[in-house]
Order: structure tokens, then C-alpha cells, then sequence
């Protein structure tokens, strides 16, 4: 049996929108819809879609930088979800986050020594010296100089701000990381030397990653699994080998051939996907994806699929639809 | 033939407090009718710098120091502000990243639309109506007339980047550039806008000058390709003879440093360093301090642009090329 680090259950985020004067409830965002999701430790499981389909909303949930709707999460042998005060502050040592906007997620008037400093100080562990000699190792670890302590988050490129978040990370060594877009806001040649950056830690710290991005070939890069989320609901899972080679929801197959790829060639783009993602304000009946679906049958807008495996497999996906296997005839 | 695009030794000034930065370093290039030139390079590499210069955008403290440009054998850099205005918008014409900033947020689609037409083509208040909605109709843009009297907000991101193209299309322009446009959209939508890009192209014939960093989509819509980095031209050819077979090591390096879907490796390769602030670049090629095959003179002096042969106009601009 596998070792799971974090498993969540029918977990949902909704959002009120609120009007008029006396802010009365008029309806409701749901970013997050019946989530069930499993995390073994060491393994870096991926959370890809497009923007709005609630794959950052689902990752600050789990570390619950927002409180669920509903749904349990169970986190390292804790019921993660019902912790409050000093019991909650503990526990989310072990859970750390970084976030995609190296520019936005650091206190520009803090020196780096004080924000990477900032965890051991809220948690108050080690004396003064010591935070400081560990500071500078934090430093070392991730590719910075010991000597950035006085430096401001200005006086960096965009990259190096982003391994001081990372160090910031793991300044308390936590079991599971967080990691929204962490690469995104980044040059290529600077995306390579991150996503490096954070193999090499997961290695050395044994660490657990949840990794959201949009851009598919990363998460094929670095996930073990991946999870394709759609309007706020998961539409398949499976082992990053077992998803590109034999996609099987027609959401996934779209969004991989949208991908550009190099030295196909010049080529005619083919008219993949049409429409819009709907809004989560009013999501469309049955299948979320039905009115962009080139598969859909009558039932599609009459029943919401749940996520079941496919045969004896892990390989789950949230369709009713049974599509051909062979990926050639669709690529 | 004669190419619809000619330019040559472009150079733009920044002229900073902490002295002047040539942030276009004789750049030149041509694109013919009906062909599309991809500019790739990372950020601060000079691209959109390039495109700016060309459409006469650079304000202080830049300035364009030398080189030409001609459209279709007329000189551009020359003319004066009021002749440029009616070159910018009709004959050539630019997509921005952004369409939320680059369109007037408090103005209708359609008064931005009209107040082009208007001018560039001389039409009355109700032809030029009617040409609007049925440039939103080309871009796919569904009922078109309402979303000609709808505001900036009211619009997706991806219907306002196909109203930002129906706008630079309105007025037939011969040369158009796209300043990465693609790249605020989600994936599925960047595929619907590149298909939308190239059937448009081949309809109106027009040279397209698309600059983007990412490699992928320079290879999907470019015919040729020119690599910047640090203000210069480093390799510049057929896009799939640059993609397939890079000469330049810092083209090698970006290709290689990009995850490629179905072909795993355990570690990426990267380009190590960060590109130097502006004046921190080498004195030899920008590239030098970052480069795996540096060379003594790299330092020293600025590698020339040479021809590669056995290809179709390919050049690179490097001592030790690969």
C-alpha cells in the first residue's frame, strides 16, 4: 500500500458574490466542486488546466489559506481540516507554499535575511545567532550568496527572487510544498534552472510537491502523476506516463494539441477547441465541458460523470464518453 | 520581387542618467510579401524595442540613433509626426500582449474601431460602421454588432485580443506586427488565435513581423526566424533549419533549457547566469559572459553577422559557432 501524505475527500470551495447595499448574497462562484484527491509522500503530484478552472483555488484550500466549503483533509495523521489555534500553527509547518509572482509574494521593504528569517521567528525556533548561521545555509542551498542577507527583493532578477521564496519554503523543512506557477512568470532559460533547482531539493529534503501549472510540458517535466482539472473539477487522473501516452477525456486531449511543439514544422493549425471556458457562476448542466466537447452524445447535458477508473487501472477520468485509444487517429 | 520590409543597421538609444544604452544594435532583416519573420529572444533581448523603433513608438529618453526602414521602397524613419500618423494604423499596424491596456478602457469597441477607419480609409460615419462589424465577423467574434457598441471590460480576454486584430486588420495594412499576442491567453485559446492569425494572413497577403519567446509558437506560425539577444541579432535563417540544427550557442542553449512534451530528460539543460542589467553586458558579444564555447576575442570584440553556407539566407554572429 502506498504511503499517503495528504488525502482530501469531497472537498468544495465556493465563493459568495455579494450586492448591494446591504451586501445580501446573490449567488455563488463555485471554484471548487467535490474534489477527491489522494497524495502519496515523495511523489510530486500535477494539477494542470486553464485559468479559472480552480487549480490555485483547490491548492491554498488544501494548506487552507482558504477555509473549504466542505470536505475533510487529512494531513500527515491529522484531521487537517478541523484544526484550529496553536494545534493548526504546528501542523502547517509541514505545509509550505510559493507562489507564482516572485515580485508580488515578497515584502519589498524586508531584507532577504528577514524574510527568509520570518518562519522561525513566527514559529520561535532557534536564538538569534542560530536563525542567522541557518539563514545563510537556507541561502547556500538554493543558489544564493550568504552575503544576500541585506539585500532588498529589488535588487534581484526575477528568478533569484523566486529561490528566495523557495528558501523561505523550506526554511522549517515541511513534508509537503505547495508550488502555484512557480516557474511561469519566468524566462525559459531561468524556468530550467528553478524547476533544476527544485529536483534537486525534493531529492536531497525528501520532499512531497503539489505542483499547478497551466503549461503542460513542465508538468510532464516534473510530475509523477498528474491530475486535469476543468471548471473546478478534476476530468482525469493517471501517472504522467500512463496520461500522455493514452489521454482518454477529450479535455485533455484537446489541451495537449493545442501545445505548441518545435520542428513539427510550419504547419496548418487545426481547429482544435472552439468556445470559451463557461463561468463557474453558472456552470453549464451534466458535464462541465459538454458545449465544447467534439465527442458529446444527448446524455452528456443530462448527467455529471464521475470520476471512475478505467478498467483495473489508477488511470481515472470523468467521462461517459468511450473513446478510441489510438491517439494517432486524433493528433 | 522586392521585399515589403526592409531594414537596416536599426539602432535605438536609450539615453539613461547612467549614460546611453543601445538597446537595438544594427539589426536588419527583410520579410517579403505574404511571408512571416519570427523575432525570439528573451526579455530585455531588444524585440519589442525593435517593433516599437519601427512603428515610430520610442519615447524619451530613446530615440532612434541610425539605420533605415523602408515599406515597399518608401522611407519611413524620415518621415515627420503628422506623416507617420497616417502611415501607423493604415499601412502597417501592431497587435500589443495586452489588448486591456492597449485599448481605451472609457471608448466602445466600435468608437475605437471608427476613429481608424475614418482616417485611414475615408469612409462616411455608416460605411465605416459596417466595415468595423464586419471585421469583428472575420475575427470570429459572434453577434458582432453588439459587441461593436460593448466596452473593453465586457469583453474575454480572448474576444478582446480578436477585437484588437480586427482593429489592426481594418485598414488592409501591408506590414503588421504582433508583440507577442498570444502570450496572456490560456493555451487552448492561443491555438484558436494562431489558426485565426494564419487564415487571415493568407487571405490578406500581408508580411507579418510576430515576436514571441516561446520557441513553440515560432515554430508553428514562422517562415524565418531572427534569434536576439542583448540588443543583436545572434542567428537568423529558415525557422526549422534554426530550430532543427542551432549554429548559435545561445539558440541552442534556449531550445534546450525548454521541457519538450514526450521527450524526457532528468535534468534540463540551462543557460547559467542572467542576463547582465544594461550596462553590465561584455564588450565583445553580449553573450560571452554566459557562454559554454567562449573564446578569447568573444570578450574583446563584437562578432559580425556571416553567412552559413549550404542554407537557404542563413546567418549567425558568432566566433566558435556550433
Amino acid at each position: 500500500m502506498q504511503d499517503i501524505i495528504l488525502e482530501a475527500k469531497g472537498i468544495k470551495k465556493h465563493f459568495p458574490i455579494r450586492k448591494g447595499f446591504f451586501m445580501r448574497e446573490v449567488g455563488q462562484v463555485k471554484a471548487v466542486e467535490e474534489i477527491n484527491l489522494s497524495v502519496r509522500r515523495g511523489e510530486t503530484l500535477g494539477l494542470v488546466g486553464e485559468s479559472g478552472c480552480g487549480k490555485s483555488t483547490l491548492g491554498r484550500t488544501l494548506i487552507r489559506l482558504y477555509e473549504p466549503t466542505a470536505g475533510t483533509i487529512q494531513f500527515d495523521g491529522a484531521d487537517f481540516a478541523a484544526l484550529s489555534g496553536s494545534d493548526l500553527r504546528k501542523k502547517r509547518r509541514d505545509i509550505q507554499m510559493i507562489f507564482q509572482d516572485p515580485y508580488a509574494s515578497l515584502d519589498s521593504r524586508m531584507t532577504v535575511g528577514q524574510i527568509v528569517e520570518q518562519p522561525f521567528k513566527i514559529h520561535g525556533i532557534l536564538e538569534k545567532n542560530e536563525r542567522e548561521a541557518r539563514v545563510k545555509q537556507l541561502l547556500e542551498l538554493v543558489g544564493l550568496k550568504a552575503s544576500h542577507v541585506n539585500r532588498y527583493p529589488h535588487e534581484f532578477s526575477g528568478g533569484q527572487r523566486q529561490r528566495i521564496s523557495i528558501a523561505r519554503a523550506v526554511a522549517l523543512d515541511p513534508k509537503l510544498i505547495i508550488c502555484d506557477e512557480p516557474v511561469s512568470a519566468l524566462d525559459v532559460s531561468i524556468q530550467a534552472q528553478v524547476l533544476n533547482l527544485l529536483k534537486d531539493l525534493q531529492e536531497r529534503l525528501k520532499l512531497t510537491y503539489i505542483f499547478i501549472s497551466h503549461d503542460l510540458s513542465v508538468i510532464e517535466h516534473v510530475c509523477d502523476r498528474i491530475a486535469v482539472m476543468y471548471l473546478g473539477r478534476i476530468v482525469e487522473l493517471a501517472s504522467r506516463d500512463e496520461l500522455f501516452s493514452n489521454p482518454m477525456h477529450p479535455y485533455t486531449r484537446a489541451l495537449m494539441s493545442s501545445i505548441p511543439t518545435i520542428g513539427t514544422g510550419k504547419k496548418k493549425m487545426q481547429k482544435i477547441l472552439s468556445g470559451e471556458i463557461p463561468s463557474p457562476i453558472n456552470p453549464p448542466s451534466g458535464c462541465a465541458f459538454h458545449p465544447r466537447c467534439s465527442y458529446k452524445i444527448d446524455e452528456c447535458s443530462k448527467i455529471l460523470p464521475p470520476l471512475l477508473p478505467i478498467g483495473n487501472t489508477e488511470h481515472t477520468k470523468a467521462c461517459i464518453v468511450n473513446l478510441k485509444t489510438n491517439l494517432k487517429e486524433i493528433l | 520581387m522586392n521585399p515589403v520590409v526592409q531594414v537596416k543597421d536599426l539602432e535605438t538609444t536609450f539615453f539613461l542618467k547612467s549614460g546611453p544604452f543601445r538597446a537595438v544594435n544594427k539589426i536588419s532583416y527583410e520579410i517579403n510579401q505574404g511571408e512571416t519573420l519570427g523575432i525570439v529572444g528573451e526579455s530585455g533581448c531588444g524585440k519589442s524595442v525593435t517593433s516599437f523603433s519601427l512603428m515610430r513608438l520610442i519615447e524619451k529618453p530613446g530615440k532612434v540613433t541610425g539605420g533605415e526602414f523602408t515599406l515597399n521602397g518608401k522611407s519611413i524613419l524620415g518621415l515627420d509626426e503628422r506623416q507617420m500618423e497616417d502611415v501607423r494604423g493604415g499601412k502597417m499596424a501592431m497587435i500589443f500582449q495586452e489588448p486591456m491596456t492597449a485599448l481605451n478602457p472609457v471608448l466602445t469597441i466600435g468608437y475605437q474601431m471608427d476613429e481608424q477607419i475614418k482616417k485611414h480609409l475615408k469612409l462616411s460615419p455608416k460605411d465605416s460602421r459596417d466595415r468595423a462589424i464586419e471585421m469583428l465577423q472575420l475575427v470570429g467574434i459572434p453577434s458582432a454588432a453588439e459587441r461593436y457598441e460593448s466596452y473593453p471590460h465586457q469583453l474575454s480576454g480572448g474576444m478582446r485580443q480578436r477585437a484588437m486584430i480586427a482593429m489592426a486588420l481594418s485598414c488592409n495594412p501591408e506590414f503588421l506586427i504582433a508583440d507577442e499576442p498570444t502570450t496572456a491567453l490560456d493555451v487552448t485559446i492561443q491555438a484558436q488565435i494562431l489558426e485565426l492569425f494564419q487564415s487571415i494572413q493568407e487571405k490578406m497577403k500581408m508580411s507579418v513581423q510576430f515576436i514571441t519567446h516561446d520557441l513553440g509558437v515560432i515554430s508553428e506560425v514562422s517562415d524565418r526566424t531572427l534569434v536576439m539577444y542583448g540588443g543583436q541579432m545572434c542567428e537568423t535563417g529558415n525557422t526549422q533549419d534554426i530550430l532543427n540544427s542551432p549554429r548559435h550557442p545561445y539558440t541552442a542553449a534556449l531550445i534546450q533549457s525548454r521541457p519538450k512534451m514526450g521527450q524526457r530528460v532528468n535534468r534540463l539543460k540551462t543557460i547559467e547566469g542572467v542576463v547582465p542589467a544594461p550596462h553590465e553586458f561584455p564588450k565583445g558579444c553580449p553573450f560571452a559572459n554566459r557562454c559554454g564555447r567562449v573564446q578569447p576575442e568573444c570578450w574583446t570584440t563584437k562578432p559580425r553577422l556571416t553567412t552559413v553556407t549550404g542554407y537557404d539566407k542563413r546567418a549567425v554572429a558568432c566566433f566558435n559557432p556550433l
